[in-house]
């Protein structure tokens, strides 16, 4: 077992500085950086920019170095300081703007998983034991839109829903008051009196997917010879429920925990930027929009890491539960 | 075909033994009523969108500068006057100072009657892009007919969901041609070869399945430089979308090609002397073809909602050029939607393809699943 956790520790490693790579270049990807029409704003403006002041504006920025050079650099200071680079936009250390936002979608995405699995999993059940009855039609049609319809459209439409029909609004996570309060025990009250609509909304379509599974996997055990046995022999039903056809069919539900946190922190970040979350969703847009380098980039190798080390986690957590995956690691 | 529809006749109490594997799906995806229902809506909706300058009763661009932000006009059959039957007419529409906002709302005017016409001429198109013509299959004399109202430039909406769904629709069936491609290939050496080569690529697929898409969408996306035109954009989201769009494919063809060549029939088939390409083009591929458009089908409405989300955004598609994501972040915030809540319309066209591409694909998983019913 020990080994086995060595092992996906170790692979982490090389995935992460492909991550690290892969986020960097990204950013370097469009052409002009922000110096460049940080200048051409101010020239706009009537300001003269000489020669000097750009190249000392670049310096600052370390954008007069080549890009591996920069890379390296930009590397080094996250992992010996955690020093994430400036804002250009914000003109503040970018470590000082993202670990909120961040802690903000872990948190949503984390209630997000929780909720999803508790409800799919209880209404897989119960609408497979129950199959063809009303409950069960209802929520295969809210299936079937969940896993059709993408996450910011529902946002969109509940925002009107709700304003329409309740004349509220649904947007943000805190009520005015609490928006740029410190955290009290107050403003954590106020988060998670909003938190369910976009929990809701990001979880829909997870959720659907997983009652899908579950339901046709109860199904087809319920049908089998050793249930009929069971209940035969006087095993009350809930147990017996329980302790075999779910048990069995919980098992491809298992396996794919670890696909279903990068898709939530994905839809998370569409989501909020509707509802106008104070995530990272709306911030990573704008600093895109902006050219906003170092920010960009620090979110997206953040989203990216938290994503793998999520799954890397659930591997192992996957490898506790069940023995077979655990030998098939070691024998490969 | 010829030959078994003449043996169907003969052997009427056994025929399914003799259907080709191809009538077989055919006829079992025939009986799944939900999915022959989507690709009837399916085909409806691309025909509406390839000849939308015919079915729309304006062009993308033609504004109504008195009539912006208009709510939808809704048809009627009879006149609520009198009570007479007059076929599907609008009513006239006039603008009013609200007394307290002074903003403009409209009104209905009851007074006139426009008549919608078939076949009435409007602004001058090339159909398909060579046949020069100026009717439209429906318009009014007079007056405006804007069915999904129009937005705050007095453009029709409906006329321009329809064109936008040229480019939301055709850009799911490039993509996933695309990511085909790649699937195919990166899939096909992995399962193919095995071994080193293998364990390589399904690292590379597994980086990628545990990467948050949207963020990496959206750094990608941002990247495309602005001055692009719609094409040269058109073709960068598309391989954006496709880039992340692969991984499935592959590992559904990797998996196929590692259980099969250790099949009986490609050993013999190497013994004979076959070379790689050819085991694989008339051995393999035919084998799991069916898994494939299964997948293909079900990976078509990811890109669809992967464009709309980029353009929604403002990273994908830019505004002249027009499509579902385009139109819909005219909706993104909060006041358009409480005050010009039809302008979430083009949505219902989104989630209908999504939903149909979706029951299509399960109707032809079951369809090509030799063990279900």
């Amino acid at each position: 077992m020990l080994r086995y956790i060595g092992k996906r520790l170790l692979a982490l490693i090389p995935l992460l500085i492909i991550i690290s790579v892969l986020s960097f270049l990204i950013i370097e990807l469009p052409p002009g950086d922000y110096v460049t029409r940080y200048i051409a704003d101010l020239e706009m403006k009537g300001m003269k920019v000489t020669e000097e002041d750009t190249l000392r504006l670049r310096a600052m920025y370390d954008l007069d170095k080549p890009v591996p050079v920069r890379y390296v650099n930009w590397i080094t200071k996250i992992v010996t300081r955690g020093d994430f680079g400036r804002s250009f936009q914000y003109n503040r250390p970018v470590s000082e703007l993202i670990w909120e936002r961040l802690g903000l979608t872990l948190i949503i995405s984390l209630i997000t998983m929780v909720f999803t699995y508790v409800v799919a999993i209880t209404i897989g059940i119960y609408s497979a034991v129950r199959p063809n009855t009303l409950f069960d039609y209802v929520f295969t049609l809210i299936g079937f839109i969940g896993v059709a319809v993408p996450g910011f459209l529902i946002a969109m439409i509940a925002m009107w829903l709700s304003y329409s029909k309740l004349g509220v609004s649904i947007t943000g996570l805190f009520s005015a008051q609490y928006a740029d309060a410190p955290w009290s025990l107050a403003k954590l009250e106020n988060m998670l009196e909003r938190v369910w609509v976009p929990v809701l909304v990001i979880g829909l379509s997870g959720t659907a997917s997983i009652i899908r599974i579950m339901r046709s996997g109860v199904l087809d055990e319920v049908k089998k010879q050793y249930v009929v046995t069971a209940r035969a022999k006087g095993v009350k039903e809930v147990r017996l429920l329980m302790k075999y056809p779910v048990r069995v069919a919980i098992n491809p539900i298992i396996s794919t925990i670890g696909w279903v946190l990068p898709s939530v922190i994905s839809g998370e970040s569409v989501v909020a930027i509707v509802l106008n979350l104070p995530t990272t969703g709306p911030l990573l847009l704008n600093a895109l929009l902006n050219q906003d380098m170092y920010l960009a980039a620090s979110f997206i190798l953040l989203l990216s890491t938290l994503t793998v080390i999520g799954t890397v986690f659930s591997d192992i957590l996957l490898a506790v539960l069940d023995p077979r995956i655990r030998y098939q690691g070691i024998t490969k | 075909m010829k030959e078994a529809k003449k043996s169907k006749r003969k052997y009427d109490g056994d025929t399914q033994s003799l259907m080709t594997h191809r009538q077989l799906v055919l006829a079992k995806f025939k009986r799944h009523k939900l999915a022959m229902v989507a690709l009837v809506l399916l085909i409806l909706m691309y025909l509406l969108c390839i000849f939308s300058d015919f079915f729309a009763p304006y062009g993308p661009s033609e504004r109504f500068t008195e009539y912006s932000a208009m709510p939808p006009q809704s048809l009627h059959i009879y006149d609520s006057n009198t009570g007479r039957l007059i076929g599907p007419f609008v009513y006239g529409v006039k603008s009013v100072r609200d007394p307290e906002t002074f903003q403009k709302i409209y009104e209905e005017d009851r007074e006139v009657i426009l008549k919608i016409r078939l076949f009435e001429r409007g602004e001058p198109y090339k159909l398909l892009g060579f046949i020069e013509t100026d009717v439209h299959l429906f318009g009014v004399e007079e007056g405006t007919v804007c069915l999904m109202g129009t937005d705050s430039m007095g453009r029709d909406l409906f006329s321009r969901i329809l064109n936008g769904g040229r480019l939301s629709l055709s850009i799911g069936l490039v993509g996933v041609f695309l990511s085909m491609l790649f699937g195919l290939l990166l899939g096909g050496i992995a399962g193919f070869y095995g071994g080193r080569i293998d364990s390589c690529i399904m690292r590379v697929v597994d980086l990628f399945m545990s990467l948050p898409t949207i963020p990496l969408w959206m750094g990608l996306a941002a990247a495309v430089p602005r001055d692009w035109s719609t094409t040269q954009t058109y073709f960068a989201i598309t391989i954006i979308l496709s880039f992340f769009g692969w991984t499935n494919i592959a590992r559904v063809v990797r998996g196929k090609f590692l259980s099969l060549r250790e099949e009986d029939y490609v050993l013999a088939a190497r013994l004979c002397g076959a070379t790689d390409f050819y085991v694989i083009r008339s051995h393999l591929i035919p084998s799991f073809i069916s898994y494939i458009i299964v997948s293909l089908t079900l990976s078509i409405p990811g890109m669809i909602i992967g464009e709309t989300t980029l353009s929604f955004l403002g990273l994908g598609l830019q505004a002249p050029a027009v499509s579902w994501g385009v139109l819909l972040r005219d909706a993104q915030n909060f006041r358009s939607i409480a005050t010009m809540p039809w302008l979430l319309l083009p949505s219902i066209f989104v989630i209908l393809t999504v939903l149909s591409f979706n029951f299509i694909g399960d109707g032809l998983r079951d369809a090509a699943d030799p063990y279900s019913g």
